[in-house]
């Protein structure tokens, strides 16, 4: 089975060891996992920001890089959800295009949804113990159904224990560029996170998405809670979250 | 209503900052949220019923001219008579009119958002008509000053009983009370006589019934029963996009109505209105005036915004967005708040005078899921956006800052290098702590959040470097025949694929580290396994020699390898913790361009 891995901007940039991470659980399913060279971005923040060429060209490119393997996963659902949800209508009026973008989306994965339902996995390399509290994001709540995947796989983990906040499946205010535009109303969406994820008494704040972790992040680091870790699914599971 | 949407910004931040407004809005996640659940969990299928009622509305908009033409002639056989305004004026005008030519000097008013739309009563007052308002949120916004509502079914939902208790002592003159039953009562004891005293009733309508020529109102209170059966004209104002074919449809449509607005399987009152008094009826007005409003549906029937008219005026999108949730309605500075006004606001008033709405939402789709109707909210909001791209109508810094970006993620190389000197300066910036507390244009995100520092390298950069450091050229030949990252033999060996190799050095650095800190040195790190056969033609890693896979721990051996001779590590520690200990043993030594890398995991 053929893998390629979409970094993702953020991992890329960010956060590499979430992307390590993904290809280690990845390489523990079984997989032949490939990072095509050439990748950048999946077009998102030009999408959503009315930027339909800009989004179309990377589209394409992302299309040209990814087409040619079994399955592509992203450990990211926003990312995952704009191949999967997005770029067939991103190409509605080129109709080869689209049926290539088609063929990429329904090959897409986001990672947890991946390793749940395409790779069925027994286990999980991860060892960490401790109480974590799971953040929805929205995108691949939303878009690609994951909600019950990273929970399962956390589950699988002996020394995790999952308490499950207030408004888990509440937006965290990221919301790509509204995070810059509407900075007070962001802020005040990612203090509501924080104190739901924080009257959980977790040691972990764990997610899907580096957008939303960096965001809670972000906001918890400023209220002065510099002791609740925020961590990407892929960390705990592949256990290098300690 | 006045317009002040290109304010949305600057009310929202302030309104954040009002804790009076943030104790009223909580009651929404109270109120509605909660209770919409419980309803939608009680009925069963909801989904299914979603489906059915977006059906519907999509069959009554593919057919509207012949609906509303149909609709017309059944009214107008009932008795009723039918108005058209194209516009917000004409409809006042239509309605003053109305009014002019009945005598009338008091007109009752249940609930009616297109009336806020076209300013009905700013209209009616100026030709000498007086306007009760008698919804009671209404009518607490009618005696403060005409305040706006901020929310387009519970239109007092800013205040709280308190705030209500000052108004009605201030202005009725009576005893302060904070208990809202005796508030209610209090403002009912006021309005009956209203009721008894109008010359006009005025409605809106929730539907309108072609097969019937009739009007639908869903009240909770009574007053709209009132208003539309007691004085001697009774006004329905409506969009034209209301109509459903017929009653059964409409019925459906009840079903979904009260569920999404406020968790009511059914509302108090459900008035259908055919037709004025006849003969031998003893309720009833004399006359039935029904407007039809287009002020702008037709030209959304035509364009991308198609699916809005869809809108039954539920408000469940506001009362799920997080965004309406913190900042109210009254930031977006219209008739209609929230994720439907995102989308409404500018179709009607025009995009230039609703920059801000648009783009006021973080996609997160709440509002497009719980939408009773199926409107894809997020979807027309992106549209809106396209359409501000085209027109110029985004700032020269978005416009410039994207499509800097977005040419340079269009050139892998200039990207890759444009983000290693990124990552590299913010690390910088994050110092010991690793959080970036200021950050040049972006203080949107700073000024209320920390900006978590990168890690220093960029994933693809550490890819290659390894690639180029630790793999000697024959990296192809890795792992022929078997093991369960094998690939076909005659398989290309592109560049993702050697990255793949790196890769995996970078996530199992015990073989490289060893070499680094010596292979004795730490007494718990797993000594060299003994490679399964089919394993040895795997390169050796240039610096310590061993076969790369060699000290793969044994939950990342091939299910086949592990029946397979066995593997000296195999037995030994727990993988993870084999992985620790390398990887400590690493961070003691910089010798190695291995080590000295940053290690895969983020560090916190």
């Amino acid at each position: 089975m053929r893998v390629a891995l979409f970094v993702t901007c953020l991992a890329d940039l960010m956060r590499p060891g979430v992307a390590f991470a993904a290809l280690r659980l990845l390489e523990h399913g079984g997989c032949t996992v490939e990072v095509p060279d050439t990748q950048t971005c999946c077009g998102q923040p030009a999408y959503n920001s009315g930027d339909r060429a800009t989004a179309m060209a990377l589209a394409k490119k992302v299309i040209g890089e990814f087409e040619g393997f079994d399955y592509v996963v992203a450990p990211s659902g926003s990312c995952g959800g704009m191949i999967r949800a997005h770029y067939p209508e991103l190409f509605r009026d080129d109709p080869a295009l689209q049926k290539r973008a088609e063929a990429l989306a329904a090959r897409t994965y986001e990672l947890t949804d991946f390793l749940v339902n395409i790779l069925k996995l027994d286990g999980v390399p991860g060892d960490f113990a401790g109480t974590v509290t799971y953040h929805d994001s929205c995108s691949g709540l939303r878009e690609l159904g994951v909600k019950a995947q990273p929970r399962a796989l956390l589950a699988k983990l002996p020394g995790v224990k999952l308490v499950e906040m207030d408004e888990a499946e509440t937006c965290c205010g990221f919301g790509g560029t509204f995070s810059l535009k509407f900075g007070e109303v962001s802020t005040q969406l990612a203090d509501n996170k924080c104190g739901n994820a924080c009257a959980t008494g977790a040691d972990a704040i764990v997610g899907g998405d580096l957008g939303c972790l960096l965001n809670i992040e972000g906001r918890l680091r400023r209220r002065g809670d510099m002791k609740t870790k925020v961590l990407h699914i892929a960390e705990v599971l592949a256990g290098r979250s300690d | 209503m006045e317009l002040r949407s290109n304010e949305f910004k600057p009310r929202a931040a302030a309104n954040l900052l009002d804790e009076k407004l943030q104790r009223g809005l909580g009651l929404i996640k109270v109120k509605a949220v909660v209770n919409r659940a419980s309803a939608v969990a009680e009925f069963g299928d909801f989904e299914s019923l979603r489906e059915v009622g977006k059906d519907i509305r999509d069959r009554a908009l593919a057919d509207l001219d012949l609906y509303l033409e149909r609709f017309e002639r059944e009214a107008t056989a009932r008795g009723a008579v039918v108005h058209w305004a194209e516009n917000a004026s004409e409809a006042c005008r239509i309605i003053v009119q109305i009014a002019r030519d009945n005598g009338v000097k008091k007109a009752a008013k249940s609930k009616s958002m297109v009336s806020e739309e076209i300013g009905l009563n700013d209209a009616l007052i100026e030709a000498g008509v007086e306007v009760i308002e008698t919804d009671l949120g209404e009518y607490i916004l009618q005696i403060n000053d005409a305040e706006p509502p901020s929310h387009i079914v519970m239109p007092v939902i800013h205040k709280t009983a308190e705030d209500v208790a000052d108004l009605f002592h201030e202005k009725h003159g009576t005893p302060r009370k904070t208990d809202p039953a005796a508030l209610t009562r209090e403002a009912r004891e006021i309005l009956r006589p209203q009721f008894l005293s109008a010359d006009m009733g005025i409605s809106g309508a929730n539907f309108i019934v072609a097969e019937t020529g009739s009007t639908l109102i869903v009240t909770n209170e009574g007053n709209g029963r009132l208003c539309t059966t007691l004085p001697r004209l009774h006004v329905a104002l409506t969009g034209i996009e209301k109509v459903v074919q017929t009653l059964e449809d409409a019925s459906v449509l009840l079903r979904l109505l009260p569920r999404s607005a406020t968790g009511q399987a059914i509302t108090n009152y459900v008035s259908v209105h055919t037709g004025p008094k006849r003969l031998e009826e003893s309720d009833g007005p004399q006359q039935f005036h029904i407007v039809l409003v287009d002020n702008g549906r037709s030209k959304l029937l035509a364009g991308d915004m198609r699916e809005m008219l869809r809108c039954i005026r539920c408000g469940a999108c506001m009362n799920h967005c997080p965004v309406y949730q913190a900042v109210g309605g009254h930031a977006y500075g219209w008739v209609y708040p929230g994720p439907m006004g995102n989308i409404l606001t500018p179709s009607y008033v025009g995009l230039e005078n609703a920059v801000a709405l648009p783009n006021a939402a973080t996609m997160c789709n709440q509002c497009g899921v719980v939408c009773p109707v199926k409107i894809p909210l997020p979807d027309l909001m992106r549209k809106l956006r396209e359409e501000q791209m085209a027109r110029g109508l985004k700032p020269w810094a978005e416009r410039l800052g994207l499509a800097l970006w977005g040419w340079a993620a269009q050139q892998p190389a200039l990207y890759a290098l444009g983000t290693r000197i990124a990552v590299r300066v913010m690390k910088w910036m994050g110092g010991s702590e690793k959080l970036i507390h200021r950050l040049p244009f972006v203080s949107g995100w700073t000024d209320g959040r920390d900006f978590p520092a990168p890690e220093g390298q960029t994933f693809r950069e550490l890819c290659r470097a390894r690639r180029t450091n630790e793999l000697p050229p024959a990296a192809g030949g890795r792992e022929p025949g078997g093991g369960r990252d094998a690939r076909p033999e005659s398989q290309p060996q592109n560049s993702a694929a050697k990255v793949t190799i790196d890769a995996h050095i970078a996530a199992h650095p015990t073989a490289c580290s060893r070499s680094a800190t010596g292979s004795r040195k730490n007494a718990s790190a797993p000594a060299p396994r003994r490679s399964p056969a089919r394993w040895r033609s795997c390169p050796p890693c240039r610096r310590c020699r061993a076969p790369w896979r060699a000290t793969w721990s044994r939950t990342t051996c091939p299910p086949a390898a592990s029946s397979g001779p066995a593997c000296a590590s195999s037995t030994g520690s727990a993988p993870a913790s084999a992985w620790k200990t390398a990887r400590r043993a690493a961070t003691t030594s910089s010798a190695s361009p291995a080590v000295s890398a940053p290690s895969p995991k983020p560090a916190r």
